[in-house]
């Protein structure tokens, strides 16, 4: 039973379904508030940005249920038929939901407000298609004519179609507006290096290509400040653009040997549990056996110089595990946090203020995931085991979930107060809640 | 030398044959004549005496002599004959002759001795000139050998060389190709691509038309009910209006971004300009004054009038707002100037420093290294020297105050006995003294008082004498004879004077007869005033006796 949890953009309930169900709890608490019925098993759910309204779309059948908070009996039902569903979102009103048909056929616009339908056609089908500016105000779409790449922009008050122009790609991969709202960010397949910035009125500013024939960009982050752009590509660099010129100031690599003596590696080490032989009794509790088992960690400092765990993919598959694949910026703008595929159980933090190498957390199992505190320079990241990581400027910590079991977390996602975070595994999660310092 | 001329000489006999060499190479060269010559001055002991019996026999005498005489005229000297053409030689001019020719002959020896020896010595230069030239010879042909050596090796290298340049440029030839198959293939799978989305396009609209034409009544959204628009406003139609409106909106989103990144661009700028300023300043105040050098005047005229202006200028307020390029430029311009003379000042200082440190005393106040060192090292003794003396006081200091009271106590009692047993010595050498003092004066004043009593009976006796003698001499006038009278007194006063001399002898401390009791008074008196320490006073009596004596 697939569990799809999502904290809600307030911070009030927090929503999660099962199967066909639909679980609102409190986020404080996770007391149950709410239960609806769908029908169908759910694959995605979405709060709506005013927390009014979440949506399950369940993609099999291409339908999409809207559920009210408020009023419990509201209930609104969007079928596709025919035309199938591939993805489905909220418009950044909280109002008008966008169906993305199967094949990626066309874009609609269902309005909750009014009668109107509204199409998109030739979406792209590329991973990140659709972009809204953080405002709201803007949406661009990715699309493809006759073999050619184009955005369009249009204006989210009324859906009306500011500007349309053509990119100079090959084959689009992704767009991403700046925190700002007022330049878009994007970039080519991995076969071709190649980011194009254009500005809201659709003006080429800038492109940029780092090289030619290798693959290229695997990922692209802004800073929350729209001052640089962050580009990690498959040589296993990032490469990092400044908002005046659009030119690269500083390339950081990743080298699997850390020779500076101002970086700090801390690495996850296992502590053996300690038995305490005269508690021991027969037959053993389960508590005892959960705590005899399961393996405890803890952080070290390693001395530079480190070598850390490299891995060289094959080279005849596509899409290999080379290269930066995770990129984020700190909420603050003072850190930005990587990950190399080819150095998969490391995470690079970077000090953006002086664009060196900071720390690197070196564990145990490959990460899978991480990401920033929305309020504090705080990084959470997850391996796979049933501990997340945390790591702040004061240090790092290990965290274990309680419980019996193992429970593998795979994806984790911050409340927007900072003050509690959901933990994913495949089929449960768990609320992990952080105390605030008393001063 | 001199010609050599053919004469006929009578055949001679069989041992003529030494001459006729000698006569009939008159032509030879002159080493051949000196070889000649040379076989010729050391005849064989065997044939001197045939040979110089070969030339005169006694059958041509006449002859021989008449040809000796001849050649001998011929040769500047005088003839041998005697004055006419008699047949009689003068004996003494052939003598001459003789000697004059023996004399040519040891010249001529000396000369071919000098000959023969600069002969030696350029054979052996020579012989030298010849083995230099030899290994000349050889050196020329191993330096040819190695040039040859070189140059083959050389010609390997380039050949290498050439080589992997050769290889070099294939391998680019081969990148080159790659990377143009490379791009070759990457435009075929485009092109493939797009052919094969083209046809992906054809199929979706197909599908597209297919499912649309089924009009699928499902197709539709089931609401209750609609909800109202978030920000509570009403939808608004799709006008040319709502359009223009939608640009505006977004030009307007554009220009307020770019308004905010001039601000800070503005703000930053400002900050750089105030910063470059603040360095400028910094770095005139650091340069030294060179106002005082003529060469530099030029230069430096430019530079300070330069500086004023900008001075002058850029420190105007409204100046700072402007950003012209004039302004920029001529801030720049001043502040890499300024820093370009920081530098060679710099510079100058290091060598300085540099100069200085390897001994050279080109500036007055650069004192050389010796001197400093040889003061520094003055000082450093100095300063021990009087970092232990006030250890020592210290120590003494400590030792005075910090002791234990016990200590101090009985160091204080020792001194203080010390100083007692001292003055108490000296006390008692006082009283000692105070007492012989004491006696001696008693045996003083009751000698004074003996010598006053003596006086008085001196002055009593010698009124008496006086009397008498008064009296004698009146009696004596009476009688002239009576010479041997006036003797008596004489003989008294002997008398008396015999008694005073032999009276210091027998003087004591005790009682001392009447005559020398005047003596002893008068040195009693001069030496009363002196201190009475014992040991003068054995003096004392021996003075009064030499006293005595004189008197």
């Amino acid at each position: 039973s697939r569990v799809l949890p999502q904290l809600s953009p307030a911070p009030a309930p927090q929503a999660s379904s099962v199967q066909h169900r639909l679980v609102v709890r409190d986020a404080s608490s996770l007391q149950i508030l709410q239960l609806y019925t769908c029908l169908d098993q759910i694959q995605h759910i979405e709060w709506s940005s005013d927390s009014l309204f979440i949506l399950c779309a369940m993609y099999k059948r291409g339908i999409v249920q809207v559920w009210s908070l408020e009023q419990p009996d509201w209930h609104c039902k969007i079928d596709e038929g025919s035309a199938g569903l591939v993805a489905s979102c909220w418009s950044p009103d909280g109002r008008h939901i966008l169906n993305t048909t199967e094949f990626h056929l066309r874009i609609t616009v269902w309005s909750l407000c009014t009668k109107s339908v509204s199409y998109i056609k030739y979406p792209k089908a590329c991973q990140q298609g659709v972009a809204f500016t953080k405002d709201g105000r803007y949406m661009a779409v990715a699309e493809r004519r006759d073999c050619k790449d184009f955005i369009s922009i249009f204006v989210c008050n009324n859906w009306q179609l500011l500007r349309h122009f053509d990119t100079e790609t090959q084959d689009l991969f992704g767009i991403e507006w700046a925190p700002n709202g007022c330049v878009l960010a994007a970039w080519d397949t991995c076969l071709e290096y190649k980011v194009l910035l254009y500005s809201l009125d659709g003006r080429l500013l800038s492109s940029y290509s780092a090289y030619e024939w290798p693959l290229g960009i695997k990922s692209i982050a802004w800073s929350p400040s729209s001052q640089f752009l962050a580009i990690g590509s498959f040589d296993e660099k990032v490469r990092i653009l400044n908002h005046v010129t659009w030119k690269k100031i500083i390339e950081l690599d990743h080298p699997a040997t850390i020779t500076s003596k101002k970086t700090i590696v801390y690495k996850e080490v296992e502590k053996s549990p300690t038995v305490d032989t005269e508690r021991l009794s027969f037959p053993p509790t389960r508590a005892l056996a959960n705590s005899l088992f399961s393996t405890q960690s803890k952080y070290e400092i390693s001395q530079v110089p480190v070598s850390l765990q490299y891995i060289k993919p094959v080279a005849d598959r596509a899409n290999p595990k080379v290269g930066v694949g995770m990129l984020a910026f700190s909420a603050d703008n003072c850190f930005l946090a990587t990950k190399n595929d080819n150095i998969p159980n490391a995470v690079w933090i970077w000090d953006v203020r002086r664009l060196k190498l900071s720390v690197v957390l070196e564990q145990l199992c490959t990460i899978q995931a991480f990401q920033w505190d929305p309020c504090q320079p705080r990084l959470a990241v997850c391996t796979g085991s049933s501990r997340v990581y945390l790591w702040s400027p004061a240090g790092c910590v290990v965290v274990q979930v309680p419980g019996e079991g193992d429970f593998q977390i795979t994806s984790i996602s911050w409340h927007s107060s900072g003050d509690s975070m959901l933990l994913l595994s495949k089929d449960n999660f768990c609320v992990c809640y952080l105390q605030r310092e008393e001063v | 030398m001199g010609d050599w001329k053919t004469i006929t000489v009578p055949v001679l006999s069989s041992d003529s044959k030494n001459i006729h060499p000698y006569t009939s190479e008159r032509k030879r060269s002159p080493i051949s004549m000196n070889s000649q010559v040379l076989r010729l001055s050391l005849p064989s002991p065997k044939n001197m005496h045939s040979f110089f019996s070969a030339f005169c026999t006694e059958e041509n005498l006449d002859q021989s002599i008449s040809y000796i005489d001849r050649e001998l005229t011929t040769l500047g000297f005088p003839s041998i004959y005697a004055e006419s053409k008699g047949k009689e030689i003068n004996l003494v001019s052939m003598i001459n002759c003789m000697n004059e020719l023996l004399v040519l002959q040891h010249k001529n020896l000396r000369a071919q001795e000098e000959v023969e020896m600069q002969h030696l010595k350029l054979g052996s230069d020579m012989d030298h000139l010849q083995n230099c030239y030899a290994k000349l010879k050889e050196q020329l042909e191993l330096s040819k050998r190695e040039v040859v050596g070189l140059q083959e090796r050389d010609r390997q290298l380039q050949s290498k060389n050439r080589n992997l340049h050769q290889l070099l440029k294939n391998e680019k030839d081969e990148v080159q190709k790659l990377q143009n198959i490379i791009s070759s293939r990457a435009t075929q799978y485009n092109h493939d691509m797009k052919r094969k989305e083209r046809e992906y396009n054809k199929l979706k609209e197909r599908l597209h038309q297919l499912v649309m034409n089924k009009k699928d009544k499902r197709l539709a959204m089931e609401v209750l009910n609609y909800v109202g628009r978030a920000d509570g406003k009403r939808g608004a139609w799709r006008t040319d209006k709502t359009e223009a409106r939608n640009e505006e909106e977004m030009y307007k989103v554009l220009l307020s971004d770019y308004e905010q990144r001039q601000k800070q661009l503005l703000l930053e700028n400002a900050e750089l300009k105030k910063v470059l300023q603040q360095m400028k300043k910094d770095i005139i105040s650091l340069l030294p004054p060179q106002k005082q050098k003529p060469k530099e005047r030029c230069e430096d005229g430019l530079v300070l009038s330069d500086q004023e202006e900008d001075i002058g200028e850029l420190n105007k307020e409204n100046m700072w707002e402007l950003s012209c390029e004039t302004v920029r430029e001529q801030l720049t311009n001043s502040i890499r100037k300024q820093w370009r003379m920081l530098k060679n000042h710099v510079e100058k200082l290091d060598n300085q420093v540099s100069r200085g440190r390897s001994g050279a005393l080109n500036e007055k106040d650069v004192i050389s290294r010796e001197d400093h060192e040889l003061e520094t090292e003055k000082l450093e003794l100095e300063i021990q020297q009087c970092k232990e003396m006030i250890k020592t006081q210290q120590q003494l200091l400590q030792q005075q105050l910090t002791c234990d009271d016990d200590t101090t106590l009985l160091l204080q009692d020792c001194y203080l006995l010390e100083e007692r047993e001292r003055l108490q010595e000296e006390w008692r050498l006082f009283r000692e003294q105070k007492k012989n003092f004491e006696k001696e004066r008693k045996s003083f004043t009751e000698a004074a008082i003996r010598l006053g009593l003596e006086r008085k009976a001196f002055e009593e006796d010698r009124g008496t004498w006086l009397k008498h003698q008064f009296l004698s001499m009146t009696a004596d006038c009476r009688s002239e004879n009576v010479t041997t009278q006036s003797s008596d007194p004489d003989i008294r006063l002997v008398k008396s004077a015999s008694r005073q001399r032999k009276t210091p002898s027998v003087l004591t401390p005790t009682v001392s007869p009447e005559p020398c009791q005047i003596s002893q008074y008068i040195t009693q008196n001069s030496v009363a005033s002196e201190k009475p320490a014992a040991d003068n006073m054995p003096n004392l009596w021996v003075e009064s006796d030499d006293k005595e004596e004189t008197e």
